[in-house]
């Protein structure tokens, strides 16, 4: 009997360690999935620092269109535009654009744009030198601001690839005031919230 | 195999009464059945909100109720029959049959027995009580769909939402502790002689959903986790604002979804391996391999989890992988076909209703299983995919997959719990009932979702109506069916009425728990039996 007991005691204890083990793999899987992401380009996220890495060679006899959507959270009162819908670039060649944001309210806000690249096997290849979306923006009432971003396709970029599609969201700061983007939406309240940085 | 050495503890045989003998419980016979009556109250709740959808579903057009509601509807009906039928109803079973089955005295941590399953009425009371307060004009009941996808659960989840989340955890801890409670007893209680190979396949199957529970439950607890915090306390794990991402939601979702499917079906997948060999009156056929096949299963089922996911853009090598890894499936699963099949030919057979649910469920599972395999081809799925087709077949899987093999596990223990022969002309109406209109039921729902007919919608376009109005009609027959089986098993409880049980109960039976008396003495097996 006391054999038994002792035989259920570790039974037991390796199985919660199992159990708290997987409960940390269920967080564990957030950084992997980045990772995983960032190695395939399964989401589309492109690097969020600046490309400082060799000069590339520029391949003259490849053309890629680029061309740039932009879009609003849907509880971001801004005007948000590419000055441009698309440019054609050779591959390893500094291209700068530009977008247009513009603060629609009479207070000063923050945001935060988020990249992505479609196709997914492009994001790896896409190099930005300069972005806005690196770090939050800051638009003071009505304020209008242009916002250039420099890239480079690197050369490496399959040969299939022939049209890249660069997308911004542009994303009130989660947390910096009570963020409508955590809660349900509720517009009323969200423009009546000054959210200026405290 | 000794019967004998027990009718010196029968005499004393003792058990505490009033409500404490169910509050307090730690006896595995007393625990297996609040399971088991839970599930049962439960499956009445479900079925009633499934009644809903399909009276809502009879006619195109907004009849009985808004789409918010049925949104709650359809949330609820999955999540309470997942939840709080299937996977209770296995735990209850495993209460009562293993320790009986392996010669073993009672679960081996009995108290943890306990608190398992009254975490189970807790967790349930919670999101039961969303309902309740949605329909008394108090917000919204979880309306995201069982599957709780970000951002509907997280930015725009209704405040009961955080209700579901600790539901959830508690459920999550009960099936935990569950699952701990039947590993160590497996382990470590098993009766002189009685080897991992000589165990009756029910408890293998158990074994290791057991282990796949505990893989798995708490991969769920981190996601809900997860949840809780995104909605309440700023962090961004599904929030593409702050730098997350929904799409890791369904790969954590997943991940735990999938094994969770083969933790509501291997037990089924057991039972019928214990009721086929007995009504054909053979030995199982190709007992290792059922062993096998089912490790092998266990083993798949972790590695398939993005076959849910195949629209959600992944690179092309990811979806060949997933597709291939989710074919392979079909190979153990059709061993075990193939194995039951083997077992009843040239078998004696007989035609009680525990071995005509076991063989309506391999020939209704086989078919689930088939569409199965039709929505793991990436390109067809690309058509299936939230379509009615997708209902069809996981329907297919549950209903006559897991809820056929607890019913056929219902008839087949009941005379060994209560002593009493159940009524078999009204085993053989529930049977026949449940079985046509369980077709009538779901088989039109495959041509509604290749017609193009999305899921989780309360009104549709016309040319949908002849079907879903075939759906509805079996969806009530099959609703109303369910009550044979309540008055059933009361009349069988009572027993004033039925046939006496006697201990082998059926001629073909084998194994240890067919060697104690009819109804299963409150103690058994305090001393050991051997095995040969």
């Amino acid at each position: 009997m006391a054999n038994q007991d002792e035989g259920n005691k570790n039974v037991t204890r390796n199985l919660l360690f199992v159990v708290v083990a997987m409960f940390g793999f269920g967080f564990a899987l957030v950084p992997l999935y980045d990772t995983f992401c960032s190695i395939t380009g399964l989401n589309g996220k492109t690097e969020d620092a600046a490309y400082s890495g060799d000069v590339m060679q520029v391949d003259n006899k490849r053309k890629i269109k680029v061309e740039f959507v932009t879009s609003l959270n849907e509880s971001m009162p801004w005007d948000f535009k590419p000055l441009q819908n698309s440019v054609t670039v050779h591959p390893g060649e500094p291209t700068k654009v530009e977008f247009v944001a513009r603060n629609r309210t009479n207070r000063d806000m923050i945001g935060q744009a988020i990249p992505s690249i479609s196709p997914g096997q492009a994001a790896a290849y896409f190099k930005k030198t300069e972005c806005f979306c690196f770090t939050q923006q800051t638009l003071k009432a009505g304020e209008e601001k242009l916002m250039p971003v420099v890239f480079i396709v690197d050369p490496a970029i399959d040969e299939d690839v022939r049209e890249i599609t660069l997308s911004y969201t542009f994303f009130i700061k989660p947390g910096s005031e009570d963020a409508p983007a955590t809660k349900g939406i509720n517009h009323s309240a969200m423009l009546s919230t000054p959210l200026t940085q405290h | 195999m000794s019967a004998v050495i027990e009718e010196h503890h029968d005499d004393h045989d003792h058990k505490p009464t009033g409500i404490g003998r169910w509050l307090f419980s730690t006896n595995h016979k007393d625990i297996g059945t609040m399971y088991l009556c839970f599930s049962f109250l439960m499956l009445f709740i479900g079925g009633t909100l499934a009644l809903v959808i399909r009276a809502e579903l009879f006619q195109p057009g907004l009849q009985f109720i808004d789409p918010e509601l049925f949104n709650q509807m359809t949330t609820l009906h999955g999540l309470i029959m997942v939840f709080g039928v299937i996977m209770p109803a296995f735990v209850g079973l495993a209460n009562w049959m293993v320790p009986l089955m392996i010669g073993a005295p009672d679960m081996a941590l009995p108290r943890m027995n306990n608190w398992s399953f009254w975490l189970l009425p807790g967790a349930f009371g919670l999101l039961i009580a969303s309902l309740i307060m949605s329909l008394m004009g108090m917000g919204s009941a979880p309306n995201f769909g069982w599957t709780f996808y970000a951002p509907l659960s997280t930015t725009y989840g209704p405040d009961s939402t955080d209700f579901f989340i600790f539901s959830v955890h508690m459920m999550g801890i009960s099936s935990i502790m569950g699952a701990i409670n039947i590993i160590a007893t497996i382990i470590n209680m098993r009766a002189p002689g009685m080897t991992y190979m000589k165990m009756p396949i029910f408890v293998w199957t158990w074994f290791i959903t057991a282990y796949l529970l505990i893989a798995v439950m708490p991969v769920l607890a981190g996601a809900v986790t997860m949840m809780l915090t995104d909605r309440n306390f700023g962090t961004s794990f599904f929030s593409a604002a702050g730098g997350g991402d929904p799409v890791l939601f369904q790969h954590v979702f997943w991940f735990f979804g999938h094994p969770e499917v083969y933790i509501m079906i291997l037990p089924s997948f057991g039972i019928i391996s214990q009721i086929v060999p007995t009504f054909s009156r053979k030995k199982i056929f190709g007992y290792s391999s059922m062993v096998y096949a089912t490790s092998s299963i266990a083993f798949l089922s972790f590695i398939v989890w993005a076959h849910h996911m195949f629209t959600t853009g992944m690179p092309v090598a990811t979806e060949l992988f997933f597709m291939y890894a989710t074919m392979l499936i079909a190979v153990p699963t059709g061993v075990k076909v193939f194995n039951w099949v083997s077992t009843m030919w040239k078998g004696s057979l007989t035609f009680e209703t525990p071995m005509l649910f076991a063989i309506a469920f391999i020939f209704l599972f086989t078919i689930g299983g088939f569409t199965g395999l039709m929505l793991a081809i990436v390109p067809a799925d690309f058509q299936y995919h939230d379509t009615y087709f997708v209902v069809a077949h996981f329907h297919y899987v549950l209903v006559s997959g897991a809820l056929f093999g607890i019913f056929a596990a219902v008839y087949f223990w009941l005379p060994k719990w209560t002593g009493n022969m159940y009524d078999e002309g009204l085993g053989k109406w529930h049977f026949w009932l449940s079985t046509i209109s369980m077709n009538i039921l779901f088989f039109p729902m495959h041509f509604l979702g290749l017609a193009g007919m999305p899921r989780r919608i309360p009104d549709y376009n016309l040319q949908f109506a002849e079907f879903n109005q075939i759906a509805s009609i079996g969806a009530f027959i099959f609703g109303f069916s369910q009550l044979i089986l309540l008055y059933n098993v009361i009349k069988t409880i009572r027993g004033k009425s039925s046939e006496k049980a006697t201990d082998q109960v059926w001629e073909g039976a084998e194994g240890l728990e067919w060697t104690l008396p009819s109804p299963a003495p409150f103690h058994s097996f305090t001393t050991p039996p051997t095995v040969k």
